[in-house]
């Protein structure tokens, strides 16, 4: 009976711990939350999503610029690292035995832990020096190199994820290995992919140091890729850094509409993986 | 369909298989008339499943897996310049242990997969009802078609892997222990539609079970350590073998 009272005590002791754990780790998430959200709010229009920025003093205005700019960044970003990234890491997974695999995963490895102001300044002197001016194209470029080695490590986990006999169902079949590796192998990861696609964008779109010398700054609205472009992370830096009240309250609401994008892609990315993408299990 | 005395439709000669270092064939010859059942027993271990990898090349995907000797369907040696081995899988298929449907598609996708991912055209619909009803599965779910294979039972979902393997046309079907994961009744189809699938191809079925072996082959091969001990009609390997190894395996005294 002492067994067993003993057994329980240190159960209930063991679940408060944990709890207490997940309390603790909640603290700063949901501070950063509250504080964001409260400080923010109150700027927060149409307007604020709509139109230019307006100089100091002068009142309305927004970051209407800064959040196509940051979606036209980012997407280039994706059209460069997401099939760069998806393909290393289905090589990975599927030839990726030998030593050319393991350099890659260690370079891969390697260039995941730089500090990304680093790869700004690879971006500056691969795209904006020879280009002679910042752009929407070296900011892309800049966050692409950010997301290829995490996103072809998490791709290499997902395909060898799928079960070694759904490959030889297929090949069975009479089905090339090229066409396996896309059709069946691909097409059954594809869920975890998308997810790990999406997350990777939203990380992307929160980057604010390899910007600063890439993409730059533009107060007006921007189309073209090889021209300075406004971002909201880079927009939100030069409002805090600032000394006017005003700008510091445009920082605040800049960074709520920062985690409320960042926030429906992650949203985006769990619906994808639960939904029609995913292997139905 | 003529049953010809003539050539037969599988024809091993002197096959010697490794992998990862084991010698797991050693000198194996055997041939399968068409039109009928071979079925392999033997323990664990002793080359039944790569004998039959090797029938459709499946062995030689497995990293430093080699192998010597030749085989040949339809006389045709299956290693000779120019027999690609994708071609060939699509003229010998294969049945798995576990049932092995892509999760990812209809019942319907799931029996065409073959055709679909190979790019072959033709009135799918109508070659996925065809196969399966060979595969005696269309009643179970010729009113679900579309929906995840995944949601049939795991014999209906080995039924659905022997629907997929003849939608493309084989004309011979292995089998690696298709009905080892399933329960007696399941096991039961299967073995009937063995028996009905030898009018129309050659088959190869790894089995452990020699009840199972015994009530669907029309040849047995025994097989120990790699090597073929036995091969002869089924009825005379179960009654009369005339290895003693052969008895003591069929009798029970060890494996």
């Amino acid at each position: 009976m002492s067994s067993r009272m003993r057994r329980r005590a240190v159960n209930a002791a063991m679940t408060i711990l944990c709890a207490l754990g997940l309390l603790i780790a909640l603290v700063p998430l949901v501070s950063v939350l509250w504080l964001v959200i409260s400080k923010g709010v109150r700027g927060l229009s149409l307007d604020f999503f709509t139109q230019l920025p307006t100089p100091v003093g002068e009142a309305g205005g927004g970051v209407g610029n800064a959040i196509l700019g940051s979606l036209y960044i980012v997407g280039i970003a994706s059209a460069i690292g997401v099939p760069l990234g998806v393909g290393a890491g289905v090589y990975l997974a599927e030839r990726g035995g030998g030593r050319a695999g393991d350099a890659i995963r260690f370079t891969a490895e390697v260039l995941s832990g730089v500090p990304s102001i680093i790869v700004g300044i690879v971006a500056y002197g691969l795209v904006v020096l020879p280009m002679r001016r910042f752009s929407a194209l070296a900011g892309g470029v800049a966050l692409a190199v950010l997301m290829v080695p995490t996103l072809a490590r998490s791709t290499e986990e997902l395909v060898r994820l799928v079960p070694r006999h759904l490959r030889e169902a297929s090949l069975a079949l009479g089905v090339p290995e090229w066409r396996t590796s896309l059709r069946v192998v691909l097409r059954t990861a594809l869920g975890g992919i998308l997810t790990a696609v999406l997350l990777a964008v939203a990380r992307a779109s929160g980057e604010t140091a390899p910007l600063l010398f890439t993409s730059l700054n533009n107060q007006y609205w921007n189309w073209r890729s090889d021209q300075p472009t406004a971002s909201l992370t880079v927009q939100i830096y030069n409002y805090a850094v600032s000394p006017y009240q005003d700008w510091h309250d445009k920082a605040w609401s800049a960074a709520l509409v920062l985690l409320l994008v960042v926030g429906a892609l992650s949203l985006v990315a769990r619906f994808l993986a639960r939904s029609r993408f995913g292997a139905q299990r | 369909m003529i049953r010809s005395a003539a050539r037969p439709k599988v024809e091993v000669q002197d096959l010697n298989a490794w992998f990862r270092g084991v010698h797991a064939l050693r000198g194996v010859t055997l041939t399968v008339p068409a039109n009928t059942v071979l079925a392999i027993i033997g323990p664990s271990g002793c080359g039944k499943s790569t004998f039959v990898r090797c029938i459709n090349r499946m062995h030689e995907l497995v990293p430093g897996a080699h192998q010597s000797g030749h085989i040949l369907v339809d006389g045709q040696d299956l290693h000779a310049r120019g027999v690609d081995p994708v071609d060939l899988r699509r003229r010998v298929g294969m049945v798995f242990q576990r049932a092995n449907p892509f999760p990812t598609m209809s019942i319907l996708d799931n029996v065409v997969a073959g055709l679909k991912l190979n790019g072959i055209r033709g009135n799918h619909a109508e070659i996925a009802e065809k196969s399966l009803h060979q595969a005696a599965l269309w009643d179970e779910v010729k009113d679900r078609l579309q929906t995840s294979a995944l949601s049939l039972s795991g014999g209906q979902q080995q039924r659905l892997c022997i629907a997929r393997a003849l939608a493309i046309g084989p004309e011979v079907l292995l089998m690696d222990e298709p009905a080892s994961a399933l329960d007696p009744i399941a096991t039961a189809k299967i073995e009937e539609l063995i028996r009905e699938l030898r009018e129309q191809l050659t088959i190869v079925i790894v089995t452990h079970n020699m009840q199972q072996a015994a009530r669907v082959s029309d040849a047995t091969a025994f097989f120990y350590m790699g090597e073929l001990v036995e091969h002869g009609p089924t009825e005379q390997i179960f009654t009369n073998p005339k290895e003693s190894r052969t008895e003591d395996y069929v009798t029970g005294k060890f494996g």
